[in-house]
């Protein structure tokens, strides 16, 4: 992989390169020069790595690196080396200067990346200005799909819908909606309210109660007084739209206060958990992948991550890993780099393998990836093998015999139409 | 619906205890250096990322003792270097180098220590939960309690029955009569730093199991410690210990009527203390600042 941030330095020498090869060919020694770096296949990476989002965006991108090296490794696309070219998308106006530099600059075959729903929003634009075909790895935001969908955005990340579907879905199975007396807590931001809005109807669909939902300021450092109030509902389920630091630090209160409701939450991403420590954290929860599934290709990916980085992968580095082999696939199979034509071959339903058991294909009206989702449980302390190792996969969602489309937002519920 | 509201009530003066750890460092140093100290959440963050260290090799007691200890001495060479020089200057001086102070803080923790939160669970030996009547209490938080009684009252009979306190609390009053008695300030200036921020070291210390080790903890905690602080009214000591326990109890009580307020509360609170006693409730007049 050819990484570079420095790029003006470095356009200098590309384009004395290309003048070089010119020259070159022209007298009859041709291609060598190119095939070294003048051609390559650039594809950018942008997402978060400072700020609150830094850590998953830091996994993301060690992982969109390591297939980039893997696919050069086999031989490159259709002769030519792919390049990774990585910035960090801090915010959304940050997002949008990186996009159109990507775009007009390095003419970037793809955009991957992303994990601010807001940012995701912003690329999207520029995407489809610039008629770039973008992969979401990162933002979960139902309306990214639906309202603000387009025909240059992809999204093998899963949205809320997914996740709030998936955990419900076993919690249906497990009798713990009908009739069922549930108390959220939600954050009190875009995030939360989206999140709220579709677990809330989740639940009255399937005929559970809503009792309470407090809505938490972020970065609430105290939860003494909510754990409280649940305490005195004395509800069948405690169900949390919470996420990030706010997510972990209720966890941990919770648990210090043993109350014998059953836990579990809209979101979940492994390195907070992690962060968090098995101490902390209790309950169920959805997870997009996770590294000890008993998947041939999973385990493959997380030895050759662990080798390379000490630690294993998690939901995040998956992402983008992904995200640049559904790319790589793209091309290999079309033999094209041509837009259109990428976006005809990814809608007409190819299937990749994503590392899971079933594979995946993108769904041709709102561009997300079908793929199953997994219910995790937190595991006895007693039982672990190591200190990456805090769940047991307790089933995927949906089944191996039901059909992807069991957790997909339907229609109805997040209407697409593409531009 | 009352049982629920005394719960609250109850939980809220367990929760100004910590508030008043806190805040107290902060109001100390103001009341005699009359430095506005902005870097006193990066003490507070100080304290958490020491005691996690201690803890992970001599356990919880060492931490909570080592890690303020530790802050404690950071203060004292923060003084000495720096913060000594700026006493006689204008006040905005302090502010900014306290302000400079904070963010170079933060930036180092997340250098050392990453930029993700660490895991500092609560001891083993203080989990578990202590019921009377229908009331809950978590252990540890009884045990945050008893550690805030202790400090408070240590840091009272220090103010008020040594030489060094009367040093302080005649320095707060007047600085230039004390100096005219041939009495020299600067070591009572370095101790009061010293205390001050080693009290936010253990108010860090103490929260890290209950809220986690984080390199942004510092930012996050400093208004609600300048709030109590100006309710409690500048330079009061029970000042600070009243408003410590009424933001408790008020934000507590918030949660149960209206939790999206709970934040705003002590806002709420801290506008109306200022439209009926502009000087805080408790807060005295100084002729230094008049």
């Amino acid at each position: 992989m050819i990484y570079r941030k420095e790029r003006l330095s470095l356009r200098g020498r590309r384009a004395a390169l290309k003048t070089i090869g010119a020259g070159v060919a022209a007298l009859g020694f041709p291609a060598i020069l190119r095939a070294q770096g003048a051609d390559t296949i650039k594809l950018g990476h942008l997402t978060p790595r400072t700020g609150f989002l830094g850590q998953l965006g830091d996994y993301g991108f060690k992982a969109a690196s390591m297939a980039v090296d893997e696919i050069n490794a086999a031989g490159g696309l259709l002769g030519r080396k792919i390049e990774l070219i990585a910035e960090d998308s801090v915010n959304p106006q940050v997002a949008v200067t990186k996009a159109q530099k990507l775009a007009e600059r390095e003419h970037v075959l793809a955009l991957i990346g992303e994990i601010n729903s807001a940012s995701g929003l912003a690329i999207a634009e520029q995407a489809l200005r610039y008629k770039i075909p973008f992969f979401n790895t990162g933002c979960n935001s139902d309306a990214l799909r639906g309202k603000n969908c387009n025909r240059y955005m992809f999204h093998v990340e899963g949205c809320n819908t997914m996740y709030t579907k998936t955990i419900g879905t076993w919690q249906k199975a497990e009798n713990k909606i009908r009739g069922a007396k549930w108390y959220m807590l939600t954050a009190d931001y875009a995030f939360g309210h989206d999140l709220f809005r579709v677990s809330s109807k989740f639940l009255k669909d399937n005929g559970g109660e809503l009792i309470n939902n407090d809505m938490v300021p972020t970065n609430t450092a105290d939860y003494s007084a909510y754990i409280l109030k649940i305490r005195q509902a004395k509800p069948d389920f405690v169900y949390i739209n919470l996420a990030g630091v706010d997510q972990t630090t209720f966890l941990k209160q919770y648990k210090e206060y043993n109350l014998p409701y059953p836990l579990a939450g809209g979101v979940m991403d492994t390195i907070p958990f992690w962060a968090a420590g098995i101490d902390s954290i209790s309950g169920h929860w959805q997870s997009l992948w996770y590294h000890m599934l008993n998947v041939p290709a999973a385990q493959e990916f997380t030895k050759r991550f662990i080798a390379k980085n000490g630690y294993p992968p998690d939901n995040q580095a998956w992402g983008d890993y992904v995200g640049v082999r559904i790319v790589a696939q793209a091309i290999a199979d079309t033999k094209s780099t041509d837009a259109p034509k990428l976006i005809e071959y990814l809608e007409k339903g190819a299937t990749f393998d994503i590392l899971k058991a079933r594979q995946g294909s993108f769904r041709a009206w709102d561009h997300q990836l079908l793929q199953e989702m997994y219910v995790v449980k937190v595991r006895d302390k007693a039982t672990m093998k190591d200190k990456w190792d805090i769940f047991e996969i307790v089933r995927p969602v949906p089944a191996p015999n039901e059909s992807l489309e069991l957790i997909q937002p339907t229609k109805e519920e997040n209407a697409c139409v593409m531009t | 619906m009352s049982v629920i509201i005394l719960e609250q009530v109850l939980n809220g003066l367990l929760v100004g205890s910590y508030y008043i750890v806190l805040s107290l460092g902060l109001s100390l140093i103001f009341s005699l250096g009359g430095v506005v100290n902005l870097a006193h959440g990066a003490f507070y963050a100080l304290g958490a990322y020491f005691a996690y260290e201690v803890q992970r090799r001599l356990g919880f007691g060492a931490a909570v003792v080592l890690g303020p200890a530790g802050v404690a001495l950071v203060g004292v060479a923060i003084e000495r270097l720096f913060l000594r020089r700026l006493y006689r200057e204008d006040p905005m001086l302090g502010l900014l180098f306290t302000f400079g102070l904070a963010m170079t803080a933060e930036q180092t923790l997340r250098m050392i220590w990453g930029a993700s939160g660490l895991p500092f669970p609560i001891p083993e030996s203080l989990r578990g939960q202590l019921l009377i009547g229908d009331f809950i209490y978590s252990y540890y938080r009884l045990t945050v309690l008893a550690v805030v009684m202790a400090a408070i009252a240590a840091c009272w009979l220090l103010l008020t029955r040594t030489a060094f306190g009367m040093i302080v609390r005649a320095g707060t009053r007047d600085p230039e009569m004390v100096r005219a008695m041939g009495v020299s300030l600067k070591p009572a200036l370095t101790g009061v730093f010293a205390l001050g921020v080693g009290l936010a070291g253990l108010a860090g210390a103490m929260s890290a199991p209950l809220a986690g080790v984080q390199p942004a903890m510092g930012s996050e905690i400093l208004t609600a410690a300048f709030v109590v602080v100006v309710i409690g009214g500048l330079g009061s000591f029970w000042g600070v210990v009243v408003a410590g326990l009424l933001v408790g109890v008020v934000r507590g009580v918030t949660v149960a009527f209206y939790p999206p307020a709970a934040e705003a509360s002590m806002y709420i609170l801290m506008v109306l203390v200022l439209l009926f006693r502009p000087r805080g409730l408790m807060g005295e007049k100084f002729e230094k600042f008049e």
